[in-house]
């Protein structure tokens, strides 16, 4: 089975114009959260999909489910998040279990919440990509150059910008490689490896690259969410 | 939901638009393939008037489609049926005037956005079955329909006397509408009149085929159909008038950007029928599936239908509009965006 793990954890703020976690305001009229549930409902491969949501926002998360969501909405399971991402991609990846046992033939495709610009076309490549090698994170070439500095005060190094690439989500995953790659980290590690790709490749497994898209941002501070009201043509609320 | 749509924004250049679609009483289809009409060539190509060019874009092109229902809430369609979709959106209903006729229809790519989108909202009866016809096929749905249509409307306002029909053009439009000719009127000579040797070779199925610059003195004809549009329409005309026979009923179809001098004397004298016909309504598109039905229709038309990759981005979307401008009949293409 294919499952879509939707990251909703967070309850942080970065907008200053809401106590609101940004997963939850609004964009064109509906929460960002169900414009990237909607976008995972209509593809016909995913079978379920999970959400992974503060404790304290479990609820109101739940009736946006209720008041928005007119397809599949028995498909959407809302589930506690953990303290970090991948605490949350974990419990998530534990109710998938406890309702349908441990199979090889399980796979998660991890999806920020707060990116509700995704495509079908980069959720079908992820699926394709995760069937065949286990393992995928989904990325856009790096525009600008990037410029590594140890000390924060000079530069260390800059890479060639032609192996560069910015990360972005889904990252998808055999179920069963991922909790055996999570279970093998120490708490220093699972401190430190806050990205889900990121214990893949310190374990030397293979992460496939997916073609992503400018446009699938991540809205986090105030002038990305003023942009993708901008694409929306919502109105600006600053 | 935020739905990309593929505008084109001004000649050979797509911009995406990102529309808040919501989910209330429309049939939403995931778009699977689409074909190319000359119409959207038009526009890609800017060879459509300038001031025309201001007025319609920025705009989706593509009126050519099929795809697969992924959300119905009248429960007419199952989740996964798949449906040819009808491009002409009707104004009031009028039991007098054909729907793609109507003063206050819309037609999708022309005005209106067309089927360049991820996900496709339309009123439930704007989509029809399409049954297990291959993708590939199902996507020229629309075309076929414009064929099914003027039939329809031939079959009402020409006379009985049907022994000689006759196609002037040797395109894609000229072939379609040779093929239904065949099917509805199995009993008449079917002729077809064109520039191009090559592609006349094409038409196999029907009786005889004749280059436009060597018509037969005594070749004359019942009813005819004008499929060449453009620069060739005047000289269709021309002929059309010229060899048919008094009474006879002429379907013109073919779009030209100029406006055509045609001799209404001869017409006249004649007593000539000619009729418009142009787009189709969803009887027409309920006929072309049927047609389409038919193993020999299908073979026949996918000696015409080009497939070209899959378009997966904006960049693909370039190749399959020079794809198409390099190849004799229709291109079609899967859509993975």
């Amino acid at each position: 089975m294919i499952f879509a793990g939707i990251l909703a954890g967070g309850v942080g703020s970065r907008m200053n114009i809401a106590d609101m976690p940004k997963q939850f305001l609004d964009l064109g009229g509906r929460p960002i959260v169900i414009h990237t549930l909607e976008k995972f409902l209509l593809n016909e491969r995913i079978d379920e999909i999970y959400v992974g949501v503060h404790p304290s926002w479990l609820t109101h998360m739940e009736s946006l489910v209720e008041k928005y969501i007119r397809i599949k909405r028995e498909c959407v399971h809302i589930v506690e998040g953990g303290t970090d991402r991948n605490s949350t991609i974990m419990n998530i990846v534990d109710a998938i279990e406890a309702k349908h046992g441990s199979s090889e033939e399980h796979y998660i495709i991890t999806h920020d919440s707060v990116r509700p610009f995704l495509t079908s076309r980069i959720i079908n490549d992820n699926i394709d990509a995760v069937l065949k090698y286990k393992a995928c994170d989904t990325v856009i070439p790096a525009t600008d150059t990037i410029v590594v500095s140890e000390d924060g005060e000079s530069i260390s190094k800059i890479p060639v910008r032609d192996k560069m690439y910015q990360g972005q989500t889904p990252q998808s995953f055999q179920i069963t490689l991922l909790r055996r790659l999570y279970e093998e980290l120490n708490e220093a590690e699972r401190g430190i490896l806050t990205d889900a790709c990121k214990i893949a490749v310190v374990r030397d497994h293979p992460v496939y690259l997916v073609q992503g898209e400018p446009s699938n941002m991540k809205l986090t501070t105030i002038s990305d969410y003023n942009v993708a009201q901008a694409m929306v043509g919502g109105n600006f609320i600053d | 939901m935020i739905n990309y749509i593929y505008q084109l924004v001004a000649p050979g250049a797509f911009a995406i638009k990102y529309e808040e679609m919501d989910f209330g009483k429309d049939v939403v289809i995931k778009p699977r393939y689409m074909a190319i009409c000359h119409a959207d060539q038009r526009y890609y190509l800017g060879l459509r008037d300038q001031q025309v060019l201001n007025k319609k874009l920025p705009m989706a092109l593509i009126h050519e489609c099929c795809g697969e229902i992924v959300y119905d809430p009248s429960g007419t369609y199952g989740v996964g049926e798949k449906v040819a979709l009808i491009p002409n959106v009707k104004g009031c209903e009028d039991p007098v005037i054909f729907e793609n006729y109507a003063s206050d229809a819309r037609f999708l790519s022309s005005g209106s956005d067309g089927f360049l989108r991820e996900y496709i909202n339309l009123p439930v009866d704007r989509v029809v079955p399409c049954g297990k016809l291959s993708p590939k096929l199902a996507a020229v749905t629309e075309f076929v329909s414009v064929a099914a249509h003027s039939v329809r409307r031939f079959s009402v306002v020409s006379h009985e006397r049907r022994d000689t029909i006759a196609v002037w053009g040797d395109g894609s439009l000229a072939f379609v509408m040779a093929n239904i000719l065949r099917l509805e009127f199995p009993e008449s000579k079917i002729v077809v009149i064109g520039k191009n040797s090559r592609k006349l070779s094409y038409f196999s199925f029907i009786d005889e085929t004749i280059l436009a610059d060597f018509i037969p003195d005594t070749f004359s004809c019942d009813h005819a159909f004008e499929c060449c549009g453009g620069e060739g329409s005047y000289y269709a005309i021309e002929d059309i008038i010229r060899y048919i026979r008094p009474q006879g009923s002429v379907m013109l179809m073919g779009v030209s950007e100029n406006r055509v001098a045609i001799n209404t004397r001869d017409i006249l004298e004649k007593g000539l029928t000619f009729v418009g016909s142009s787009r189709s309504g969803r009887e027409d598109f309920e006929k072309a599936v049927a047609c389409m039905q038919d193993r020999k229709f299908q073979k026949r038309l996918e000696l015409i239908v080009y497939e070209d990759e899959k378009v997966n981005s904006v960049g693909d979307l370039h190749r399959v509009f020079q794809t198409d401008a390099q190849t004799p009949f229709k291109t079609v293409f899967e859509w993975g965006l």
